[in-house]
């Protein structure tokens, strides 16, 4: 098992690092970040100024080794546009973001698993096509729209909820259902499709010939085991609703760090891009971490791969 | 004499069955009702955006400053003029409409042209080979998982500039993923098959393997990974030209026309709602054709 967890830690830095080496590329070989953090009206001179003052005239690879080695520290240097430390403004802003993970999430799950099972006992039932259309219609709605339209609707119309800010968990309720019901049609269909196969197994013949309860039977034996890949796929989900944030937060204004990263793209402040790029990418390597490790743990099976 | 009957008894049997396959096929194709439905919506939509010179009503660009917001057609203040009313510049939203689909779909089509090229020959390799070229792979798709697409995607369309060609290009370079993935699987599943064996033994090239032997085994799910990856592009495009760094004005795209729209929303729904529904249909036909393909080319794996 210690091996196991190793080898996979080992390959999650791995990704890590070579993640920050791409996107740090990316960022600097797509334009001329002095260019653009001096601003449009600026000379050749200011131009000048800005290179030599954030170190962007050195070497790529050495621009890459300082601004790494700072971040390993937590230094992500400085914000042209706040003039402060970009570590103090992320610490604010990531709880929110990650609260705002966790809701969609909770959403998705609970909408999910509960349909995956119910279309799972009773395949080409109407409960079974029912959920399928949810998926697929899921599947095809633009969350941005999907945001404006809960805004329309529950916002101005009904004057259910706020329509923007994230003051109170009212303001979250209804990004965290946009951001949320993206992930619910792969969770839906992976859950649906494990119970499908679980409830086939001869386990689950023998536990019910065994004359054990229905309801124990399909929690107990059934859900329990189809749940494995789920647990793996939510955590990975999580990682891609931290991206998906930056669309949501920005529809309805929420001050988390996928607001803040589009603001920034838009001041062309590089170094905030950067950080929340890195942080991004490194909460995901380590859920998919954890979730290897937690599939380790669940089914021995895995381990010895 | 009795030889060459029998011979051409054998082909006009072989010639009915095949006929009888094609005919099942068909009956198959025709049979499943998503897979109907969605590309009749498809079609719909490619012939509106292929004739939209002839069938938009007004030049999508020409503004009216004096008919602004002007309300659909079943609206109480609605004409016939404008019968999507029109937007905040005055501009005839049906004809906008009909344009944006030619954006959405060219960066359908473009976009998964670049990353299924680059997915399905880093799978197939990764497949067919195994050992380190498959490690190797599989690394650069764990990679490519673990950047944030957005955001990637936001950051450099910002820093060179956003137009249609380069959302193509990064959108392009960035959703190669589940290409590379699924090729992989599905070429691990065939590699082992007798007549791969048999090319080898026969002395085929390993170029010759692939392109002869694997390609067309794997198309199947090809096509399948091709739909999904389009819609995605598709959604993509359109949040990131709603965030005001994808495709930009006055171009009409659908994800554009929503951000456009954004600040009457309030008071005049339709200016979002237009734009997002036929996102929602196109995003909706393309995956219902998917699925139908998927649900008929193998259908155990539907899930």
């Amino acid at each position: 098992m210690l091996s196991y967890i190793l080898r996979r830690l080992a390959l999650a830095l791995a990704v890590a690092f070579t993640v920050s080496v791409v996107s740090f590329m990316l960022l600097r070989l797509s334009g001329d970040p002095a260019a653009a953090l001096a601003g449009e009206s600026a000379s050749a001179q200011d131009i000048e100024f800005v290179r030599k003052k954030y170190g962007l005239d050195r070497p790529l690879l050495i621009q890459y080794a300082q601004w790494a080695s700072r971040a390993l520290q937590g230094d992500f240097g400085e914000s042209a546009f706040f003039k402060k430390e970009v570590r103090e403004i992320l610490s604010d802003r990531i709880w929110v973001t990650l609260g705002l993970g966790g809701m969609a999430l909770c959403f998705a799950v609970v909408v999910a698993i509960p349909l995956g099972v119910a279309a799972a006992m009773k395949p080409n039932s109407w409960l079974d096509r029912l959920a399928l259309t949810i998926a697929v219609f899921g599947q095809a709605m633009p969350s941005f729209w999907f945001g404006l339209v809960l805004i329309i609707l529950f916002g101005v119309t009904l004057r259910w909820f706020p329509i923007s800010g994230s003051d109170t968990l009212a303001h979250m309720l209804m990004p965290a259902v946009a951001l949320g019901y993206y992930a619910t049609p792969a969770i839906m269909r992976l859950t649906r499709a494990g119970m499908l196969e679980v409830l086939a197994s001869d386990y689950i013949r023998t536990a019910r010939a065994k004359g054990l309860r229905p309801g124990a039977v399909l929690f107990k034996h059934g859900l329990r085991n189809a749940i494995i890949p789920v647990v793996s796929l939510a955590s990975v989900q999580f990682g891609f609703m931290l991206g998906g944030s930056v669309v949501i937060e920005t529809v309805f204004a929420i001050q988390g760090v996928g607001f803040l990263a589009w603001e920034s793209i838009k001041r062309s402040d590089l170094p905030v891009v950067q950080a929340i790029v890195l942080m991004l990418s490194t909460i995901y390597v380590l859920l998919n971490l954890l979730a290897d490790v937690l599939n380790g743990v669940l089914d021995p099976r895995i381990r010895v791969h | 004499m009795s030889n060459s009957l029998k011979a051409e008894n054998g082909s006009i049997l072989l010639e009915q069955q095949l006929a009888w396959d094609r005919l099942l096929i068909w009956r198959r194709i025709l049979g499943h009702r998503g897979l109907v439905l969605g590309g009749c919506i498809l079609l719909g939509i490619m012939g509106l955006a292929f004739l939209a010179p002839w069938i938009a009503p007004h030049d999508p660009y020409a503004q009216d400053l004096e008919r602004r917001l002007v309300p659909p057609f079943w609206h109480a203040q609605g004409n016939w003029t404008h019968p999507l009313g029109t937007d905040g510049l005055g501009r005839d939203y049906l004809s906008r409409l009909i344009y944006g689909a030619r954006i959405s779909l060219l960066i359908g089509i473009s976009t998964v042209s670049i990353s299924a090229l680059i997915g399905s020959f880093l799978g197939i390799l990764a497949g067919y080979f195994g050992g380190r070229v498959d490690w190797a792979v599989s690394f650069m798709i764990m990679v490519r998982l673990a950047m944030p697409v957005i955001l990637v995607a936001l950051a450099v369309v910002a820093l060179v500039g956003g137009s249609l060609q380069v959302v193509i290009l990064v959108l392009g370079f960035l959703l190669w993923d589940r290409f590379a993935v699924v090729m992989r699987a599905s070429t691990q599943l065939v590699r082992s098959a007798d007549y791969i064996r048999a090319a080898q033994a026969a002395g085929a090239s390993t170029l010759r393997i692939l392109a002869t032997e694997i390609l067309p085994n794997v198309l199947g799910q090809l096509v399948v990974v091709i739909t999904l990856e389009m819609a995605r592009a598709i959604l993509l495009e359109a949040a990131l030209s709603f965030l005001g760094l994808g495709v930009q004005p006055p171009l009409p795209s659908w994800g554009l026309m929503v951000s456009e729209g954004k600040e009457f929303m309030l008071f005049t729904p339709w200016v979002i709602t237009i734009p997002g529904v036929a996102l929602f249909m196109l995003v909706l036909a393309i995956n219902l054709v998917g699925d139908g393909i998927r649900d008929i080319t193998a259908p155990e794996t539907r899930t």
